[in-house]
């Protein structure tokens, strides 16, 4: 059964890592899905069901067209002639594995003290989620919903032609 | 001798004896006037002063009378009146004043002798125009000269010993532009400070030794026997007891001022002030204050000389005086300066006088003193009469035949002269002078001085033969014409020819009545007096010596038609040793190459160390402080506001350092977002593990 | 079943790999999925703690992992509607070119 988990991990770090090395940025947004689709997977596999759907409803068939669309809507010239990284490129690499190593740290420090498996499995319905979100959640509910809402109007002025004030 | 038997002695303080302090008070107060004047005042100033020692010179003469009364009723006078001035400590300083025969007749001759001199004053400074300062100068030293006179106390004594010192010098200095009359003065107040000096030390050895500063104070004064006595029986160096040491440094102060060798060298230039102040000062009064001092001071000189001896002081005093008479003396004979001539004459009278107190005592010096006082007087105001008449020349050898020009002058000169020289009878000095010669031909200690004077004498005559020659004999060889002078000055020169003839008769052995005045003894008219065993053999030498002198001079000038460019007649024969007398045997050069060199020399000596040394070190302390004041104008400019720049500049630069990191990406912003986020989970991390 | 580190450090690279993405590419969109995929690894690690913790019934980290999903769509959409509109006015969307703001 790891098995699988290792197998799925690969593949959504390896998503991940063509999502941010690839040229093309096109290229990047597929991987970038790609990604996304791993990391459905592993929350399938953690019994998250609802949230592995959510994600591939929400990350896959919304978020990654976004991403897609706005990499056509901004295509200039395609390839910049100083190359895909900006510069001081090793400074942010640098600064990422620091991250990475004072993250693996703690959990590796802590490793001990972490369940190792064999808990029990969870049985949640959706029918469960649907009255948490009404009861319990509903502030944060309506507080998304507001979210969502300013979100959109934004998106969409933000995105918006502006008026020709000077012709 | 006459009356052996001493008067009976009298202190009480008679009404003249507590006023006497009037008599010197009143021409200083005349001279403070006078000081405020404005120079054209010359009426007022006239007035004031001799108004001033009118009155001194009336006052004097009551004091005279009142002694001579005394001692007409057999009483030896001697009245004092003292007074403490202040006291500090244990000790008090006293003044006051005394009146007894030696003070009475010098009062009477100072201010009769300088009331003359003030009217004859008149006429000869009519044409200055700083006449009232003349006449300021001139009160305050009569002020002065008789505040000596009367001096009880040693302090009072020396305060105007000095003040007398300070007016000389002011008169003799009175044309200060010429630089002459100024290097006078000066040489003046110097030489006499020198003996100055010895005599203060005299005085506070005096003062330590007795505990008084007073002469005579009802039998504890320092003159007093108990005081004497005292001071007989310490002894001080070279066998001196201490009454002689004091007494010889008394004597050094003496000596200064009434110019005895090797202080006399500033007598003869001091003729450099006008003519009134040589009579004054330089002939009458103030150089007979020496004489005066050792007079009152006598008791101390002579303390413990046994009767007939003598002390090692007196054979000082007399040895200096004989030695002075005929040194001066000698250099006179070559002398081409009227005043000159007469100046050395005076030092070689005081010679006499030194001698004759020296050898004889009290009386026997003051005796010679007031007669000198008038006839010295009398030839310095001939002396100015001639100059003023032959139009401010002075030199011997270009006046002649005044004799018929000026008749009065000369009549009156002659006079003079002739006391001077000693003729017999008529003249006080011949009685004056054999007095002292008899003294000398009597002394114990040694005959030289005798023959000494002798010599004196001889020279005397002849120096005054010559100078009367040159002056009135012969043919007028200068310029203009001369003329007699107005009646204010001629007939002052009378009245002391007068007395310079009547005054001998008062001293003749006939009838000593000097003598025994001072002395204290009845004296009357007897002419068994001129008996005495050897007397008249003296009289007769003397006035053999007298002739030689006077008939050598006339034969070697009397009578030549001699132009002023010829050498003197002397001079041709023995050119040598003229030259070395004309040159005043080079006492001044000798003291001008060690004295004088080496003070010039210390004076560099000193300005050296002034500029260089302590000036140096000033200038050196102020380099040092203009160095720190550099040193910290470099700290404040570079470390401290270049620091404070400094600073400042780095924290701008710094400060654009620190903004190259707001460059505008987005993504060096995210970087060091991810890069604290890293470093504070870190230390959270950290921090929790413990 | 895995450890739950294992998950954690699944999700801790994915962190530093879109970390290390927003920081290096020079598109802005890039820079934007980067975004994306640290607020999935951080999703993992929230589904991973709800799974392995002891009450996985209360849904508290479930619902956490959904609402996030949400808020990152808003995020997403809006982030590319403010590219998109530089991209309008400068005609590139190279981070690098970007720096009017620069202080």
């Amino acid at each position: 059964m790891s098995i699988a988990f290792y197998l799925i991990a690969a593949l959504t770090l390896a998503g991940g890592l063509a999502a941010v090395l690839l040229k093309n940025t096109v290229h990047c947004a597929l991987a970038l899905t790609v990604a996304f689709a791993g990391l459905a997977l592993l929350f399938l596999e953690l019994d998250a069901q609802f949230a592995g759907f959510a994600q591939i409803l929400v990350y896959i068939g919304a978020v990654a067209i976004l991403v897609v669309f706005a990499i056509l809507l901004t295509r200039g010239s395609e390839t910049p002639k100083d190359g895909v990284y900006s510069r001081n490129w090793l400074a942010g690499l640098f600064i990422a594995a620091a991250v990475f190593a004072v993250l693996g740290w703690a959990v590796l420090q802590s490793a001990g003290g972490l369940p190792q498996g064999a808990v029990a499995a969870p049985t949640v319905t959706v029918l469960q989620i649907g009255n948490a979100l009404v009861s319990r959640y509903v502030l944060p509910l309506e507080i998304v919903a507001l979210l969502l809402t300013a979100a959109m109007i934004g998106a969409v002025i933000v995105a918006m032609h502006e008026k020709e004030r000077q012709k | 001798m006459q009356g052996t038997i001493p008067f009976t002695p009298l202190t009480t303080a008679s009404p003249i004896a507590e006023i006497l302090w009037l008599i010197p008070a009143l021409p200083i107060l005349a001279s403070g006037a006078m000081a405020l004047l404005k120079q054209p005042k010359r009426k007022s100033a006239a007035t004031l002063a001799i108004g001033s020692l009118s009155l001194s010179l009336l006052l004097a003469l009551v004091a005279f009378g009142h002694v001579v009364a005394g001692w007409l009723h057999g009483d030896a006078i001697r009245e004092t009146a003292n007074f403490t001035w202040f006291q500090f400590g244990a000790t008090n300083v006293e003044l006051g004043w005394v009146l007894d025969p030696l003070s009475a007749v010098m009062l009477t001759m100072v201010s009769f002798v300088g009331l003359l001199i003030f009217i004859y004053s008149i006429g000869y400074m009519e044409h200055d125009e700083n006449f009232t300062r003349f006449f300021c100068f001139l009160s305050l030293f009569a002020g002065a000269m008789l505040g000596v006179v009367i001096a009880n106390s040693l302090l009072l004594l020396f305060m105007c010993w000095e003040l007398v010192g300070l007016t000389s010098y002011l008169l003799i200095g009175f044309w200060y532009q010429r630089p002459a009359a100024a290097a006078a003065a000066k040489k003046a107040f110097l030489v006499t400070r020198v003996g100055d000096v010895f005599f203060l030390l005299g005085i506070v050895w005096l003062f330590a030794q007795t505990g008084t500063l007073l002469f005579y104070n009802g039998g504890t004064g320092s003159m007093e026997a108990a005081a004497l006595s005292g001071l007989l029986a310490q002894h001080a160096a070279l066998g001196l007891t201490a009454a002689g040491a004091i007494g010889l440094l008394i004597f050094a102060g003496a000596a200064g001022k009434s110019g005895q060798f090797p202080l006399h060298v500033w007598l003869p230039d001091a003729m450099e002030g006008p003519t009134p102040v040589s009579a004054l000062i330089h002939a009458a009064t103030m150089v007979a204050a020496g004489v005066y001092l050792v007079a009152r001071v006598y008791p101390l000189m002579a303390a413990g000389g046994l009767a007939g001896g003598t002390t090692t002081a007196l054979t000082v005093v007399t040895w200096v005086g004989a030695f002075t008479a005929v040194f001066a003396a000698l250099i006179a004979v070559a002398q081409n300066d009227i005043k000159r001539i007469l100046a050395y004459s005076t030092v070689s009278q005081l010679g006499y006088m030194m001698a004759g107190l020296g050898m004889g005592g009290v009386a026997v010096g003051m005796f010679h003193l007031i007669t000198h006082g008038f006839f010295k007087a009398l030839l310095f105001m001939g002396a100015g009469s001639v100059i003023h008449g032959c139009h401010e020349e002075q030199d011997v050898r270009r006046m002649g035949g005044l004799r018929a020009d000026m008749p009065l002058t000369f009549v009156t000169y002659a006079i003079g002269m002739l006391a001077l020289c000693g003729f017999p009878i008529f003249f006080s000095g011949f009685w004056s002078k054999d007095g002292i010669l008899e003294a000398a031909e009597h002394w114990s200690v040694a005959k030289a001085p005798f023959y000494m004077l002798i010599f004196g004498a001889l020279l005397t005559a002849f120096y005054m033969t010559r100078q009367v020659s040159y002056v009135f004999f012969g043919h007028w060889r200068g310029k203009k014409p001369a003329h007699e002078s107005p009646a204010a000055m001629t007939v002052p020169l009378a009245i002391l020819a007068f007395f310079a003839m009547a005054l001998g008769a008062i001293g003749t052995p006939a009838w000593p009545w000097f003598r025994a005045f001072l002395d204290g003894r009845a004296a009357g008219f007897d002419w068994h007096g001129f008996a005495e065993p050897g007397l008249m053999a003296l009289m007769g030498s003397s006035t053999v010596v007298v002739l030689i002198g006077l008939g050598s001079g006339w034969w070697f000038y009397g009578e030549r038609a001699s132009r002023p460019e010829e050498p003197d007649v002397l001079e041709a024969a023995a050119p040598w040793p003229w030259r070395w007398l004309r040159d005043r045997l080079y006492v001044d050069e000798l003291y001008g190459g060690t004295v004088v060199a080496f003070y010039a020399w210390w004076a560099r000596v000193s300005d050296w160390l002034d500029r260089r040394v302590w000036g140096g070190a000033v200038s050196g302390v102020a380099w040092a402080f203009r160095g720190f004041a550099q040193l910290n104008r470099f700290l404040d400019n570079n470390w401290v506001d270049g620091g404070f720049d400094k600073g400042c500049e780095e924290l701008a630069s710094g400060g654009g350092l620190l903004a190259r990191v707001q460059n505008g990406r987005v993504q060096s912003y995210l970087r060091l977002l991810a890069l604290a986020v890293a470093v504070l989970v870190a230390i959270l991390i950290w921090s929790s593990r413990a | 079943m895995t450890p739950l580190a294992h998950y954690l450090l699944v999700a801790a690279l994915l962190f530093s790999i879109g970390l290390a993405g927003a920081l290096t590419r020079r598109n802005a969109i890039l820079v934007l999925i980067g975004i994306e995929l640290m607020l999935n690894a951080a999703n993992l690690n929230l589904i991973a703690f709800w799974r392995y913790g002891p009450h996985p019934e209360a849904l508290t980290g479930m619902m956490f992992a959904i609402f996030s999903i949400a808020v990152a769509a808003a995020e997403a959409a809006v982030g590319l509607g403010l590219v998109i509109q530089i991209h309008r006015h400068a005609h590139t969307t190279d981070l690098d070119a970007m720096n009017r703001m620069k202080g």
